[in-house]
């Protein structure tokens, strides 16, 4: 029914021939831009909803009475329902050290959260199915956990600064929403989410249209040999110290994609941007002792680039 | 009347300051505003996701940049 939408509007209304290079891709960027947006309003909505049952202080809960190993697998999948604003990286490591939860879990929700998150799980869908998005949110997971369990077993709670455990944190008094509450919490989450996110979704599905329609389809072949063996660590690198939300990597992640870069070293370099970076290692040495936080950071690029090398081998 | 917005300094945190001084502003009323950075008070109030609204020591809102009208609405 879209496809006939576009189509119209494409060929009928803007009376261009099918075939050519313009309509191609003014046919794949109408017709991905509407479906992306709706796509976005739907999962946007729906996951802020579930969020709403979700607050850090139950998160906190849930995660301070779990051992280990379970404990990392659930913290990598409540990251995925909880936002991440970089200035609540300290109260919230606070929080949950303070009422107990494990260094490492903590660390694996700190690693899951900015990474994983719904929009970025709907561009990906949306611009390269859903084999890539699962793709993305399979291995999300899997680096927050290892390096989590890593962090964890290393011992490194004297790392922590001080004062953390010294302080005594207070039991705010959340008000619970009733479901209308959620509802609206829910309506203007997406409609602020939307209005701050929609220019860098137009990019990315503007990056693609170039592509289709300009791009010619042997152009992968030409480009998508061996390659260059440092890629990975190489992209890894270059994405730590960037700060960027998930909506904003994927017009590169497109580029990057067109121009023949294998997906393993594409996935890794957005988990690279979206994971770690600059502004965030500066908020987290107000917890993190030197030592721990260069561990930190190696540890979570260090697992991010052996899931880019797994990916380019058996993709 | 005392609010003190909690937050370390990102765009969201901001933003919550500019709406309590916009609200205390159409209220006409006299509110002391503060900006607390100061983490060890912020984990006092027991508040995990900033930015947050404190009003006379109590939690209004965390997490979240609470509209100039909702604002104004618990101002007396």
């Amino acid at each position: 029914m879209l496809r006939n939408l576009t189509d119209l509007i494409v060929y009928t209304l803007m009376g261009l021939q099918p075939g050519t290079h313009l309509s191609d891709a003014l046919n794949f960027f109408i017709y991905d831009t509407i479906k992306i947006f709706i796509l976005l309003l739907v999962i946007i909505f729906l996951v802020a909803i579930i969020r709403s049952y979700f607050p850090p202080e139950r998160t906190r809960r849930i995660l301070s009475r779990k051992k280990q190993y379970v404990g990392n697998g659930l913290a990598g999948l409540l990251g995925i329902v909880t936002p991440f604003c970089s200035c609540s990286a300290v109260p919230l490591f606070i929080g949950f050290v303070e009422s107990g939860v494990p260094l490492g879990v903590t660390f694996s929700f700190l690693i899951s959260s900015p990474m994983i998150n719904e929009v970025a799980l709907v561009l990906l869908l949306g611009l390269f199915g859903w084999k890539i998005a699962l793709l993305y949110i399979g291995t999300g997971l899997l680096v927050s956990i290892i390096a989590g369990i890593a962090i964890g077993k290393l011992r490194m709670e004297r790392y922590v600064q001080d004062y953390v455990y010294q302080l005594k944190a207070g039991n705010a008094e959340i008000a619970h929403q009733d479901f209308k509450e959620k509802i609206g919490y829910a309506r203007d989450y997406t409609k602020d989410l939307l209005k701050r996110i929609w220019p860098y979704v137009l990019a990315g599905v503007g990056v693609g249209g170039f592509i289709h329609g300009y791009v010619p389809s042997d152009f992968l072949l030409k480009y998508a040999g061996p390659g260059n063996p440092f890629a990975v660590p190489v992209a890894v690198l270059i994405g730590v110290p960037l700060y960027g939300n998930a909506a904003g990597t994927i017009p590169i992640v497109q580029a990057l994609m067109g121009k023949g870069m294998p997906i393993g070293t594409v996935l890794a370099f957005m988990m690279a941007v979206t994971a770690l970076s600059f502004p965030e290692a500066v908020i987290l040495k107000n917890v993190l002792k030197m030592r721990l936080l260069f561990i930190f950071f190696g540890i979570v690029a260090a697992a991010i680039i052996g899931v880019g090398y797994l990916f380019n081998l058996i993709l | 009347m005392k609010i003190e917005v909690l937050g370390m300094g990102c765009s969201n945190c901001n933003r919550v300051y500019q709406n309590v001084l916009e609200a205390v502003k159409l209220s006409g009323n006299d509110v002391e505003v503060t900006k607390v950075e100061d983490i060890k008070i912020i984990m006092g109030y027991g508040v995990m996701s900033t930015p947050a609204l404190v009003i006379d020591g109590v939690v209004k809102t965390t997490g979240k940049v609470p509209k100039v009208e909702e604002i104004k609405g618990w101002i007396k």
